[in-house]
């Protein structure tokens, strides 16, 4: 049970949209996450680790900063093995995540993105519904 | 030079975007994918943060022609909603709903997060390890 936070998630969203401007004005790269992390091993890498390096560390200065932000984490092992294997694997088969389909794309009023981000949404909502409400609780 | 540093200023616009947003925390990730439940709406904030002000770099971006430190823009293909994307999302939105992690906040989290993270991480990984292995005409 978490709390609304509309100002704060606002504020947070404009600044994850400043990166993604600010990534595709620089460099002319769509701030994809997981693109950008597959990417992180062939050629070309210097600017996704050096983008890597920003997203890690900034959070770590937070935290030394301010103290380490909220996080709960509910699932066991093995439920966070099967849930990187699929995140991982479906990324790359769908081409995007949240960043890239469900922000860039979003923004670029791409087609193929709007698609994506509609059914990774409903799928994750009904996820949560087999699992809290009809499995679990 | 000038790419390093604009890379590694966005990655961390980005990962404070992150944790100012609450997104980070998978508990408030899995609050918002729950409709059924005690829903926490944030997460539609933070999309309604981030998509305005990400629309307003690409038509700045469709203005000037070309990116300050690169020959051109790197435009996602205009393709069809094919099954691969379909059932990637899918695949993705299964393992999304399980843990609340996606790429972003996992990697986010890594640095305060505690053991979850990295696991959910080295798993991730090995996730895109395995579509790598498939063979070409199946990817």
């Amino acid at each position: 049970m978490t709390s609304f936070t509309p100002f704060a998630s606002l504020a947070g969203g404009a600044l994850i949209g400043a990166a993604a401007a600010l990534l595709w004005l620089t460099l002319g790269r769509i701030a994809g996450i997981s693109g950008i992390l597959a990417g992180s091993i062939g050629s070309d890498r210097g600017w996704r680790i050096a983008f890597l390096v920003g997203l890690i560390g900034a959070p770590l200065a937070w935290a030394a900063l301010a103290g380490a932000p909220a996080l709960h984490v509910a699932a066991g092992p093995l439920t966070l093995v099967a849930a990187g294997l699929l995140v991982g694997f479906g990324t790359r088969l769908g081409s995007g995540c949240t960043s890239g389909h469900g922000v860039c794309g979003l923004a670029r009023l791409s087609p193929r993105s709007i698609a994506a981000t509609g059914i990774f949404m409903v799928t994750a909502a009904a996820t949560v519904f087999l699992t809290r409400h009809v499995l679990g609780g | 030079m000038t790419r390093i540093l604009a890379a590694l200023a966005a990655g961390a616009l980005f990962g404070a975007g992150l944790v100012l947003s609450g997104m980070a925390n998978p508990a408030k990730v899995l609050a918002f994918l729950d409709v059924a439940g005690d829903w926490d709406p944030s997460l539609a904030f933070v999309m309604g943060g981030a998509i305005p002000v990400a629309a307003i770099g690409f038509a700045l971006g469709r203005r000037r022609g070309a990116p300050l430190c690169a020959e051109g823009f790197a435009t996602p293909p205009r393709g069809l909603v094919d099954a691969r994307l379909i059932g990637g999302a899918v695949l993705f939105g299964l393992g999304w709903g399980l843990a609340g992690f996606c790429p972003g906040p996992a990697l986010a989290a890594l640095g305060f997060g505690g053991w979850q993270p990295w696991l959910f991480v080295a798993a991730m990984l090995a996730g895109m390890g395995l579509f790598r292995l498939l063979p070409e005409q199946a990817r």
